[in-house]
């Protein structure tokens, strides 16, 4: 690989209290590449993935995306508000809970952040949250609230709000584990359609066969530690470590029952 | 059998309506400076820099444990010696009384915005808000919407409270009822109509207040 990877964390720490939940983790994550993580509850997944937007500040190691690079640990200083602000806008986020904001209409939510963060005029910031209401198939909601809306419809103008932004990253928080069975397909198209248009994206999910479809690469998380990583279909069809066998073939019990 | 004799009372009607329009004003002023001191004081106290934290919380506190007559005293009485101020005694009460308003309109505001999801604040922080930001654009809106109600009880209590200044001399409406009895002979009439015109001016408001909170419950 000669060009630099669009994500890159090193040695990254960090612990709650007593609770070590990463163990100097690394984690290289290439250009328009698709990075499913999964792993058992507790595993840190989520802790991971804020903190490459650093919604949780590391311990220690170093977290960069993009030309934007942060160093963590007893020596290096925190970073600053506006230095924090400017690195999250570079990176988008979907949360499980789609975290909409319930006092503003749909096209309100997608425009929030160019107005607010990228200063955008508001005629632009419109034609900007009317296309990619239009890409996530609810144009017709512009004018709803929130409230009114299904999971994934709500799930879906939550990707369009982080996709504003226009990010170097989009990361995905088990976007669809709050959504009736029904809803999931609607969430997963969107995404899908996102990883083809060439988006990079880290993906804590539990949609195993999802992450073997759409995901270039599984990395399997537990105890905070990376166990394996490797190319999606071979991680998830004949994973090398017995772990990650027990892991998958649990999920099997656990989707059949 | 008492004799009830509500005619005298109507050759004090301007006393009372002098005494009422005082107390209006005088709740109009302690609403406003006291939401003010209560804002910035919510906001303190849920700052990340701690002193501004026990500065708030001590704030509170004090104005909390203390009975709201014992501050108004205090103030005119004691701060100027204190201070080496003079105070007049409307300034003494707008003050004691915006300042022990604000301890109580602080914990609304801290507690309407400790009831806003954290998620919202994340989302916001995740476009790549500031904190400021966020509490501005996301969560203050939210949570004022949640705030009304409570807010409007304690500024129902707030225009309640204004009959303390009378110890002070303030003409308010209470003060204007207690010179109106002397004056009459007649203190059953004159406080069943001073009582009165407190009831009348307050009821509609709890009917709002009441309605407002049924509006909320709805739309969550
Ligand atoms: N803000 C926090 N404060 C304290 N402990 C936390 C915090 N966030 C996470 N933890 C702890 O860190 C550990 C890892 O949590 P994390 O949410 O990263 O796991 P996860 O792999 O995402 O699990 P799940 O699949 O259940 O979402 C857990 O033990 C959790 O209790
Ligand atoms: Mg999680």
């Amino acid at each position: 690989m000669s060009e630099q990877p669009m994500i890159e964390v090193a040695a990254l720490s960090k612990t709650f209290g007593e609770n070590t939940v990463l163990r100097s983790v690394d984690l290289k994550v290439a250009r328009g590449e698709v990075v499913a993580l999964i792993g058992p509850s507790g595993s840190g997944k989520s802790t991971l993935l804020r903190c490459l937007n650093l919604l949780v500040v590391p311990d220690g190691g170093r977290v960069r995306v993009g030309e934007l690079s942060f160093a963590f640990g007893s020596s290096a200083r925190l970073p600053g508000t506006q230095a924090l602000a400017k690195f999250r806008a570079a990176t988008g986020m979907v949360f499980q809970q789609f975290n909409l904001f319930p006092h503003m209409t749909v096209l309100a939510n997608v425009m929030e952040g160019p107005l607010t963060v990228r200063r955008m005029a508001r005629p632009a910031a419109e034609t900007l949250a009317r296309s990619l209401l239009a890409k996530v198939g609810l144009s017709d909601k512009a004018e709803q609230y929130p409230s009114r809306l299904s999971g994934g419809q709500k799930q879906r103008v939550a990707i369009a709000r982080a996709l504003a932004m226009e990010p170097a990253v989009m990361l995905f928080d088990e976007a669809t584990s709050a959504l009736d069975p029904e809803l999931v397909g609607e969430v997963l198209g969107v995404m899908q359609a996102l990883a083809a248009e060439g988006m990079t994206m880290v993906i804590v999910t539990h949609e195993i066969a999802f992450a073997r479809e759409v995901a270039d690469r599984v990395v399997f998380l537990r105890d905070g530690v990376i166990l394996e990583d490797g190319p999606a279909r071979q991680v998830i069809d004949s994973p090398r470590e017995a772990a990650t066998q027990a892991f998958l073939s649990h999920f099997h019990r656990q989707r059949e029952a | 059998m008492y004799q009830w004799d509500f005619a005298v009372v109507w050759s004090y009607r301007w006393l009372f309506v002098n005494g009422l329009g005082v107390t209006l004003a005088f709740t109009l002023a302690i609403v406003v400076l006291g939401l003010l001191a209560g804002l910035v004081s919510g906001l303190a106290r849920l700052s990340s820099f701690a002193p501004l934290r026990w500065l708030s919380q001590g704030y509170v506190e004090v104005f909390r444990c203390t009975p709201v007559l014992v501050q108004l005293v205090w103030f005119y009485y004691a701060l100027p010696m204190l201070a080496g101020i003079e105070m007049t005694a409307t300034t003494a009460g707008i003050l004691a009384l915006s300042l022990y308003g604000g301890a109580f309109y602080s914990e609304i505001v801290r507690g309407g915005i400790a009831s806003i999801e954290t998620g919202q604040s994340e989302a916001a922080l995740a476009l790549g808000m500031t904190p400021a930001q966020s509490m501005r654009r996301i969560v203050l809106p939210q949570a004022l919407k949640r705030m009304v109600p409570p807010l409007m009880n304690q500024s129902i209590i707030q225009l309640k409270n204004t009959s303390l200044v009378s110890v002070l001399a303030v003409p308010d409406l209470l003060y204007q009822g207690q010179a109106a009895a002397h004056d009459s002979y007649r203190p059953l009439e004159i406080y069943t109509v001073v009582a009165v015109i407190y009831f009348v001016v307050l009821f509609p408001l709890t009917l709002l207040v009441n309605r407002l909170e049924r509006r909320l419950a709805r739309a969550d």
